[in-house]
């Protein structure tokens, strides 16, 4: 075995392996932190021993007793068997054995526990990354941009508070699933997003780590409830955006909206995948949730030769039902943008005023009806509404766009 | 494990009959389910007396700790399994007493 080979396994041990360690040993132990810790220290074997002692025919094993002596090692260093101290820390399974069929995934336990409601959006999203997906808290930090110390207080924070509430280490029941999933999702999809709209002047404009670890997450949520169409619809919803990534942003480093994209470098395979899990949900006859119908407006787009073979009266149609369900103005919003295509921007204009009290603040409102104004000849109140949205606008490529079209505004 | 549900009221009134009622009905719910413990309202911020008694005398100081907008009217300490099940009963006791809560585990 090579030494660059050990790395790859070691790697490959990592994406596939982490989360499971992580959380046979919180249900073994009932202590998230001695199991985080645990789970490093046996990647941190792996890595000095793989390389000349060679790949353990089995890496999750190896990984799994590793880490729980591990475990066992620094609970009697800390003299922790203390029974009575012990069953006070440990954190609650007061279920009764799942039926056999359900959901019994460990890691599901963990990522429930770690998207729990009564912590905070923040706290979740890290918690998360560092507990689920791996990442170290130098990573983490990295990517929302806040001192290491800082993120390392939040999840340790976070990690206290599970233990102190003692918040459930368990798949929440099937009356509460839903709602549970639903939050699970926001979790993945502010991850995803925060990867695919990356805000700071110092940041890439898309960030491909995120929006790559946001969908090894789906996908490990996906593989663990198959059924849920949610789950589904997200997963789509993130393949058929990340297909084009490449074509969002220009060499130059400026945002290219979908009517300029080369939907020839779109990536074919991951639209195909997108599509087939839109198609399974079509076929499944049940009412979709708005991740469901935002991927199957991505699919129109995506299905489409160029802007003008979209076919809009769908995509409408689509955000129609989206209103239904979601009557935020951020939704109006977007469908406004579909409408201008399919009734032209003067109707959609009208449509977008109505929006102002709610979206005044948004830099997406002032884009759109600077470019609706744009395409009416109305340069002056385009250029200011182009103003207001390269004030607001985080994203260096969304700004370094707004720019230039204000710039050519005659 | 037991937690404490604190009631957090911003009205400055006292809970109306209708709102006692509710708290009966689902007072006695928590005691007939195993969750009670102990609860009770309070009188108003502005009869509290602050004791501090550290240093050499006795010193007692007209009013509450802290003064602000919200202030603890009232409590319930319940028993749970864990977080969830106390965060359903806060839930319901908030709706029912017609006001915010806190939920804040015991040691």
């Amino acid at each position: 075995m090579s030494v660059a080979g050990a790395r790859e396994a070691i790697i490959q041990a990592h994406h596939e392996e982490w989360a499971r360690v992580v959380a046979s040993l919180t249900r073994r132990f009932g202590d998230l932190d001695i199991a985080e810790e645990a789970a490093a220290e046996a990647f941190a074997a792996a890595a000095g021993r793989w390389p000349a002692g060679g790949v353990p025919p089995s890496p999750g094993a190896w990984l799994t007793t590793t880490a729980n002596r591990k475990a066992i090692d620094r609970i009697r260093r800390e003299n922790k068997r203390d029974d009575k101290q012990k069953e006070a820390q440990l954190l609650s399974d007061n279920d009764p054995p799942e039926p056999p069929g359900a959901i019994d995934d460990e890691r599901l336990r963990l990522i429930f526990s770690c998207c729990h409601p009564a912590l905070a959006m923040e706290t979740r999203v890290a918690l998360t990354l560092r507990m689920v997906a791996g990442l170290t808290v130098a990573e983490i930090a990295r990517a929302f941009l806040v001192q290491e110390t800082t993120m390392g207080q939040r999840i340790t924070r976070a990690k206290a508070k599970i233990k102190a509430a003692r918040i459930p280490y368990r798949v929440p029941s099937a009356a509460d699933l839903p709602a549970r999933v639903s939050g699970v999702l926001a979790v993945l999809f502010l991850v995803f997003n925060e990867g695919y709209l990356a805000t700071g002047p110092d940041t890439d404009p898309v960030r491909h780590d995120l929006t790559a670890e946001a969908i090894r997450l789906t996908r490990l949520i996906r593989a663990l409830m198959p059924e849920d169409g949610e789950v589904a619809g997200l997963l789509a919803l993130m393949l058929l955006t990340e297909a084009r990534r490449t074509a969002r942003v220009s060499a130059s480093g400026e945002l290219v909206t979908l009517d300029e994209q080369d939907r020839g470098t779109w990536d074919a395979a991951l639209i195909a995948e997108g599509h087939r899990l839109v198609r399974e949900r079509l076929a499944a006859r049940v009412a979709p949730g708005r991740y469901q119908i935002l991927a199957a407006i991505n699919a129109v787009h995506t299905s489409a030769r160029d802007l003008r073979a979209t076919d809009w009266s769908q995509v409408v149609a689509l955000y129609d039902q989206l209103v239904r369900l979601d009557p935020s103005p951020i939704i109006a919003l977007n469908r406004a943008i579909a409408v201008a295509e399919l009734d032209g921007p003067e109707v959609a204009l009208a449509a977008i005023d109505r929006l102002e009290d709610k979206l005044a603040g948004y830099h997406a409102y002032h884009a759109t009806r600077a470019d609706l104004l744009r395409r009416l000849g109305r340069s002056q109140k385009s250029r200011a509404a182009y103003d207001k949205a390269i004030e607001m606008a985080g994203n260096a490529a969304e700004v370094a766009y707004l720019t230039r079209r204000r710039d050519q505004l005659r | 494990m037991q937690y404490l549900v604190s009631v957090i009221d911003d009205t400055a009134g006292l809970a109306t009959p209708e709102e006692m009622a509710a708290i009966d009905v689902f007072n006695g719910r928590l005691m007939a389910e195993g969750h009670w413990v102990f609860a009770g309202g309070l009188a108003a911020p502005s009869s509290a007396t602050v004791i501090d008694n550290r240093g050499a005398e006795e010193m007692f100081t007209d009013g509450p700790f802290l003064e602000s907008k919200e202030y603890l009217a009232g409590f319930w300490v319940m028993e749970a399994a864990g977080l969830d099940v106390a965060l359903k009963l806060a839930a319901e006791g908030s709706k029912h007493c017609n006001r915010k809560v806190e939920v804040r585990p015991f040691l």
